[in-house]
């Protein structure tokens, strides 16, 4: 029990990981897709994130008074990795947008029929 | 001095000229941007090959900054060659891309194109180039980002689908990757790839090291469209304009291939993976079946760039052949198909986007008696096609007859005739083609056509010579693959 707990942000990161690709394979709708594309990207952020930090460390700043701090590196490359889902998620909901004005709706299966048909 | 900086201008003339594109906003000037840095690129692949030949593996410190802990770009003999093919593949084509995007673009948005094209020419090569793990993903989501921008810009409203889909399938992928880098960089510390191959043999049976080789895997799976994870190529390269195709299909998947090479033989090259998991066996398996299913759904499909697509999928199936082996031969045969299907496939788009061009229509049944109208056009296309299916004297012949060399060194005959028998069924779509285009009638609308404009069809010879070519003096490309091969299994890096 108490692993389980320790390594709680671990399961955490699973839970969200699963749960985000559960989404996007599971839904038709191509915004819930998207919503599930942003969970799956975000436990990876908690995946770099958690093992960085340490517990009563403080930012990692030059001074005398601190001696414990957290690994800044995950930090960094974090941040960078959010940029690029933010840019992900807005391209991929401007795709919705044009698709919606292309064929009236954004569920997978109708945009099928509707491609079929013609 | 700019021979130093080489590696960093590599990626850093694309990048730069991008935003210039943007900023002008008309069509003609940022084409001729485009032009000059895309060219600019290839010297400089030129130049690094040149220097990798002469003086062995150039490091060079982002910004000052030492590896580990800077960003390392790093090339070797193994990058120095997917640099140049994705350079080459990327100053072909934009010549043809003036005439082809401006009949479609008003000037802007002929402006935003290019932009598009560098951000993911850029991207590419950084991929390619890099010595950091994150720093692959930055690019790879760089590179792909602009070409899921590229296919959208097709002219059927299926455009849009396929790009979002390529945007699910491409960030899941992605993410994959970055799952794999996160895991092996909280078990080691490091995100250098050089740095990782040191450390990861004390640490090879680790659960997360393999969960790590696993999570890689598949990711690049998908970004290669490996069956069965190509859904969304053919749908991409289908609907995508001509130049978005020809340029993706000559670099995009070929720079995934590289990943999965560098991944495999370098920074996993000191773990002993390829005989303690079922990894080879599997690719083998997915590999043939690709080659069989993709050319068999190209066979039956009505519309030629869709066609194509899936021949895609059947090459890729030979390339990951290649590599399942991991011996010499096997790479060897794996790289020099990656620089011939480069060649071949890039063509091919580039001469179907000249019957676009003109008939508005790639449907196999519109094209019919298109060879007597768009004679050179057609000559070109089965020039590139029977190169496809490996006739004697083309690119073709000389990728598949090391994949073959590779099957009997392993005392495997059944695959020489399975790889063989998969380029008897490359003949029967590209045939069809052949078949409609010379031996039926022209149709009103046929019958009214010209030859495709010059400005199209110069590029596209270009990389029908080069077929030609490199089929019949081997020197460049097997020379650099066979040394390449050698190179990724010799796990130096």
């Amino acid at each position: 029990m108490t692993d389980i707990l320790a390594s709680v942000n671990y399961w955490v990161t699973i839970f969200l990981m699963v749960g985000g690709l559960y989404i996007i394979v599971a839904h038709g709708n191509m915004v819930k897709k998207l919503v599930g594309l942003g969970i799956f990207q975000t436990s990876v952020y908690l995946l770099f994130l958690s093992p960085g930090k340490i517990l009563g460390g403080t930012a990692p700043i030059l001074a005398k008074e601190f001696e414990l701090y957290s690994n800044p590196l995950p930090h960094v490359l974090i941040l960078t990795a959010i940029v690029v889902g933010v840019a992900t998620i807005a391209l991929g909901m401007a795709f919705v947008v044009r698709i919606h004005e292309a064929y009236g709706t954004v569920e997978d299966d109708e945009v099928h029929e509707l491609d079929t048909d013609t | 001095m700019i021979a130093l900086h080489l590696p960093a201008l590599q990626v850093v003339l694309p990048l730069l000229a991008a935003p210039l594109c943007a900023l002008v906003r008309r069509g003609n000037p940022a084409w001729a941007i485009t032009l000059i840095a895309s060219w600019a690129a290839f010297a400089a692949a030129i130049g690094l090959l040149l220097r990798v030949l002469d003086e062995g593996v150039i490091s060079y410190e982002m910004g000052g900054w030492a590896p580990p802990i800077g960003i390392e770009y790093r090339v070797d003999l193994i990058n120095a060659f997917v640099l140049l093919v994705v350079s080459g593949v990327g100053a072909v084509i934009v010549p043809y891309a003036r005439k082809s995007i401006a009949a479609r673009f008003g000037s802007t948005e002929q402006a935003w194109f290019y932009t598009m094209y560098l951000l993911a020419l850029t991207g590419l090569l950084g991929v390619t180039i890099t010595g950091d793990a994150f720093n692959i993903f930055v690019f790879l989501e760089i590179s792909s980002l602009a070409s899921y921008v590229m296919i959208a810009m097709g002219r059927d409203r299926r455009c849009l689908t396929a790009a979002y889909q390529y945007l699910i399938m491409g960030t899941v992928g992605a993410t994959f990757i970055v799952i794999g880098v996160g895991l092996l960089w909280a078990m080691t510390g490091t995100l250098n790839l050089y740095d990782l191959a040191q450390r990861l043999p004390e640490i090879q049976n680790t659960r997360p090291v393999l969960a790590a080789l696993a999570f890689l895997t598949v990711g690049i799976s998908l970004k290669l469209a490996l069956f069965p994870l190509h859904l969304w190529l053919p749908n991409a390269y289908a609907y995508a304009p001509a130049v978005t195709s020809a340029f993706l299909s000559g670099t995009a998947t070929k720079v995934a291939i590289y990943l999965l090479l560098r991944f495999f033989f370098t920074v996993f090259g000191g773990v002993d993976f390829f005989e303690t998991t079922p990894l080879p066996e599997i690719l083998l398996i997915l590999s043939i079946i690709a080659m069989f299913a993709a050319s068999t759904v190209a066979i039956f499909q009505s519309d030629v760039k869709r066609m194509l697509a899936y021949s895609s999928v059947a090459q890729i199936g030979f390339i990951t052949l290649g590599i399942s082996y991991a011996t010499e031969t096997g790479l060897t045969g794996a790289m020099a198909h990656m620089f011939n299907h480069a060649i071949m496939k890039a063509g091919l788009f580039l001469l179907i986007g000249g019957v676009m061009f003109r008939l508005g229509s790639v449907k196999i049944e519109d094209m019919a008696g298109i060879g007597r109208k768009m004679p050179i056009t057609m000559a070109g296309f089965v020039v590139l096609g029977l190169s496809l299916l490996g006739t004697p004297g083309t690119v073709g012949f000389i990728s598949k007859w090391y994949l073959g060399l590779a099957a009997v060194e392993q005392g495997q005959w059944w695959l020489v005739a399975l790889i063989v028998i998969a380029s008897l069924v490359t003949m029967l779509y590209i045939g069809r083609v052949v078949e409609v285009a010379y031996f039926r009638e022209p149709t009103a609308k046929v019958a009214q056509l010209q030859e495709a404009p010059a400005a199209l069809l110069v590029p596209s010879f270009v990389l029908v010579a080069a077929a030609i070519y490199f089929g019949l003096d081997t020197s460049l490309s097997v020379g650099l693959a066979q040394d390449a091969a050698a190179l990724l299994l010799s796990a130096s890096y």
